[in-house]
């Protein structure tokens, strides 16, 4: 157990400061810990978010020492302890009240995705038909649990505020999760390039860097769903062939192993 | 005087509060059937406590072993929940879900496969075959995530961050609407509806070791309860036998059921596998008993009869406590799982990854390598608001409730997996009934000033008052309390004790004081979410008294045989006309005869019934 120093964030998106704090640190805390030690003992009304305390909910995200993290998986002796831990809300999103910001336009770039339409010839009195190494390209994406951390650092949000352009990393998943889904018969190509701004990400890999999930945002989604774009829309070839044949069909599992 | 008239009122037909899976199915049922349909929330959308359901959600698919079929899993959940469930919700849940795990494919769900290409089921305790439909350790955010991608593009509103204070009611009694308040700005809205859903989950926070995340406050017992509604088995509280032990800053999170559904085994701090020794009567023959037996089950043979390990929670949770009060215990006092002798490292990476890396980072423990420290953490109210089988209304006209807030499905101790298949169906139901109730009703009552002002004020009383008790503080030393004296094991002095100890929190309540503005702040949240816990904590403590047997989760030392007795009667709680808390021993109803027969066979009986059944139809 040791007193440790603690810079937070109090304030809003007009103004705010980095407020002092010291607390006694304890074996296995993580930086979610020490908030909570802070907000009970000395500051009752610092705001945060948090709700599993176990990585599962993407609810706690925050910046420790200028990096984009999930705060309850963030354990106190990643850091020295002499040193003196920083925690910020994330820079993309503005902040409502201190580490606690408004990431409602995430959830506005959620509606405009097309759902999931799955293939009806797959459909048996037992459920659909798909087979595991169908679907684990699929599963990858979708142990996406909304932390936000890739869109708070992607440049193309956070450095260039091109919200109004991008739907950013999350989305991009979305998108590849739906398109790599082995039933899914949905097309969603045009708008990735016209509405979603596939073209906008140059594949800095930044957004993987920090996905506490470890999902390959970029080589197992992003990459290959600009495949499918330029493959669509500047592959002469395939053009040509997609006006003989129409926009070819998924191949789809077969009903029996 | 505060003006009502300029509170912002926002009308809908359905109005669900909380949105875990009870709320979002319930609140796609209800806009599937036309109803303008809101749902409001605490947390923002998909971080409801669902998200962290691991280990899957059971039904009779029959896609592993053939071989089930809904009876068997009806006669799986009433014994778990040693007879005391609503036979009629049991008998629902268990016919409607599988066909309720399907559609959720259908919109989107990926669950793990089978070789044949079908949804893949997992073992667990307490069911006879292998039937959790499962997404490796992440199940509940598979679950959320479909229903609330499917909800978006449906039309339903949604209100994040708005906490619901009170239920408004008319002059016939009937709820016509909620005040809420936003998180963010500290503003009330008033919601006015012709049918209420309550899906706000349960009330953990209100011990030290818990599962459960600052949401588990009990509002929808406090809700239901202020608007004169009735809970129902309170007393049962299910302690999940593996909790996190160390270090002492995650004690309690949870250690999926999984990881023993999967072969993982218990030991004591000799070595033993101690579960051998605490196989009770009722489940004798269907358990192994040897660890040899236990091997070829996990090895896949239908012959052999599942590990000690899979024994239904309550028993599990209570061993460990035995084991630890024998001075058996491990370092940090509990019991030692491992499953690092039983499965492959790769096999357990991709089983259990969520499991594999939560131990990695919090505890920089290896699971692959190592046995991981468990002990009991409060998970789970089987209680809760007391509803109609088949409508899901409570006693309050227009009022219902699915979900975890409601009771009855799960008698006195729930089956892993049950709970997540429960929010489908019950869900379903809900949103079916309450839209048929909406659709009963021309228009919307007219809201009482005088109630909805009197909820108002006892809000911002907290935080206007100049000062008073720190609500952190309240809020440890109700844990402490419930810790101790009305915890796993409970005896009548100390559940006494425990009472007192209410009764003098509840006046600390009276002038609770939040720091700051009305803007985001937690420490005001806390101290409304304290009101809500110390009702939950009350019925839960008078009920316990009340209880004088051992049953399922409810286990008391100074009682500790099973009453026949007992099984006749649910405890109820409600608001009586003093306002003070009235405890009634109800009589439950005679349950259909068909369904205590299904019950109560043998298994090998029921068995035979079914194959011979399947014979009929095919031919
Ligand atoms: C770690 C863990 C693992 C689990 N694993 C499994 C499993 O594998 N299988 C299984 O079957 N079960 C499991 N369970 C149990 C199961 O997850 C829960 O019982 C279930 O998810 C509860 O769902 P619900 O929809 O009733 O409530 P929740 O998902 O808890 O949702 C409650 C909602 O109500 C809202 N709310 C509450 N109060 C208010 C208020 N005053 N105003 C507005 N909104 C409010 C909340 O914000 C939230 O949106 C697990 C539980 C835990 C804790
Ligand atoms: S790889 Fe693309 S999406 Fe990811 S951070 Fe870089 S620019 Fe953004
Ligand atoms: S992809 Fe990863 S970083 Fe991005 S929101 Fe999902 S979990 Fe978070
Ligand atoms: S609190 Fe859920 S991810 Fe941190």
């Amino acid at each position: 157990m040791a007193t440790r120093k603690f810079q937070i964030y109090r304030g809003d998106n007009e103004k705010g400061e980095m407020v002092n704090f010291e607390t006694e640190v304890m074996e296995g805390m993580v930086v979610l810990d020490v908030i909570h030690k802070i907000q009970a003992e000395q500051a009752n009304d610092l705001a945060i978010r948090w709700n599993c305390k176990a990585g599962k909910c993407g609810s706690c995200s925050m910046e420790i020492n200028g990096k984009p993290k999930l705060s309850c998986m963030t354990r106190m002796n990643e850091y020295k302890p002499d040193e003196t831990t920083t925690i910020t809300p994330m820079k993309t999103f503005p902040v409502i009240k201190d580490l606690v910001c408004d990431v409602s336009w995430n959830y506005t770039q959620n509606k405009r995705i097309k759902p999931v339409k799955l293939a009806p010839e797959s459909k048996t009195e037992k459920g659909y038909v798909m087979y595991q190494k169908d679907v684990d390209r699929a599963q990858e994406f979708r142990k996406c649990i909304e932390c936000y951390l890739c869109q708070n650092v992607c440049h193309v949000l956070r450095d260039h505020d091109k919200k109004d352009s991008f739907v950013g990393p999350r989305f991009m998943i979305r998108v590849a999760s739906l398109e790599m889904h082995p039933l899914d018969i949905e097309d969603r190509i045009p708008e990735l390039k016209n509405d979603f701004g596939s073209g906008l990400c140059n594949i800095t890999k930044c957004c993987t860097d920090v996905c506490p999930e470890h999902i390959h945002i970029t080589d197992n989604g992003i990459i290959p769903l600009k495949e499918r774009v330029i493959d669509r829309f500047y592959d002469p070839v395939t053009i040509l062939g997609r006006k003989i044949f129409g926009v070819r069909k998924k191949k789809l599992p077969p009903l029996n192993p | 005087m505060l003006d009502i008239s300029e509170i912002k009122t926002i009308e809908h037909d359905v109005l669900i509060v909380g949105a875990g899976g009870a709320g979002l199915s319930a609140a796609i049922e209800a806009s599937g059937r036309g109803m303008s349909t809101g749902i409001v929330m605490k947390s923002l959308l998909g971080k409801a406590h669902t998200v962290m359901a691991e280990g899957g959600m059971a039904a009779a698919l029959g896609n592993v072993d053939e071989r089930d079929h809904w009876k068997i899993h009806f006669r799986d959940t009433m014994r778990g929940g040693k007879f005391l469930n609503d036979w009629r919700m049991a008998e629902l849940h268990a016919k409607l879900a599988p066909e309720r795990v399907l559609l959720l494919e259908e919109w989107g769900a990926v669950f793990d496969r089978t070789k044949k290409g079908l949804i893949n089921q997992r073992n667990f305790g307490g069911h006879r075959y292998p039937r959790l439909a499962h997404v490796g350790d992440r199940t509940g955010l598979e679950m959320i995530r479909t229903l609330q991608d499917h909800g978006i593009h449906q039309g339903i509103e949604t209100y994040m961050e708005c906490t619901a204070l009170d239920i408004l009611k008319n002059e016939k009694g009937e709820v016509c609407g909620v005040v809420c308040m936003w998180r963010e700005t500290g503003t009330f809205i008033i919601f006015k509806a012709k049918s209420i859903i309550l899906a706000t989950g349960g009330g953990g926070r209100a011990w030290d070791v818990t599962a459960n995340s600052w949401e588990y406050t009990g509002d929808g017992y406090a809700l239901a309860y202020e608007a004169g509604a009735e809970l129902m088995d309170l007393e049962f509280n299910q302690f999940h036998p593996t909790g996190m032990m160390w270090p002492l800053s995650v004690k309690g999170i949870l250690v999926t059921e999984s990881v023993r559904g999967e072969g993982g085994i218990l030991l004591n701090s000799e070595g033993t596998r101690f579960m051998f020794n605490y196989i009770p009567d009722r489940f004798r023959s269907e358990t192994a008993d040897t660890q040899e037996e236990a091997a070829r089950w996990l090895a896949g043979d239908p012959k052999a009869r599942r590990p000690p390990e899979l024994l239904t929670r309550d028993v599990v949770a209570r061993a460990i406590n035995a084991e630890v009060k024998a001075g058996r215990g491990s370092k940090h006092g509990g019991a030692y799982l491992n499953i690092a002798t039983e499965r492959s490292a790769e096999d357990i990476k991709k089983k259990l990854p969520s499991m594999y890396h939560q131990f990695k980072v919090l505890a920089e423990l290896d699971i692959t390598k190592e046995a991981m420290e468990v002990g009991p953490t409060c998970h789970y109210f089987m209680g809760g608001i007391r509803v109609d089988a088949d409508t899901t209304m409570s006693s309050v006209p227009g009022l219902f409730a699915c979900g975890e807030c409601a009771a009855g499905m799960h008698g006195a101790n729930r089956l892993g997996g049950n709970s997540l298949s429960d929010l489908l169906v019950f869900g379903y139901l809900a949103g079916k009934n309450a839209s048929e109730f909406a659709k009963s009703k021309s228009g919307h009552s007219k809201i009482d000033e005088e109630q909805a002002s009197k909820i108002i004020r006892n809000a911002t009383n907290i935080l206007n008052r100049e000062a008073g008790a720190n609500p952190y503080l309240l809020h440890e030393q109700l844990e402490q309390n419930m810790q101790v004296n009305v915890g796993i094991i409970r005896v009548k002095e100390e559940l006494e004790t425990g009472i007192e100890r209410l009764e003098k929190l509840k006046e600390d309540y009276k002038t609770v004081k939040a720091k700051g503005s009305s803007q985001f702040n937690p420490g005001w949240h806390e101290a409304l979410g304290l009101r809500n816990l110390l009702i939950t904590a009350e019925a839960v403590a008078r009920a316990a008294i009340l209880r004088e047997e051992s049953r399922g989760a409810h286990t008391r030392s100074d009682f500790p045989d099973e009453l026949k007795e007992w099984l006749n009667f649910n405890i109820i709680s409600r608001k009586g006309l003093d306002g003070n808390m009235e405890l009634v021993k109800v009589k439950r109803p005679v349950p259909n005869p068909e369904l205590v027969r299904i019950a109560e066979s043998t298994i090998e009986d029921l068995e035979n019934e079914i194959v011979e059944e399947r014979k009929q139809t095919n031919t």
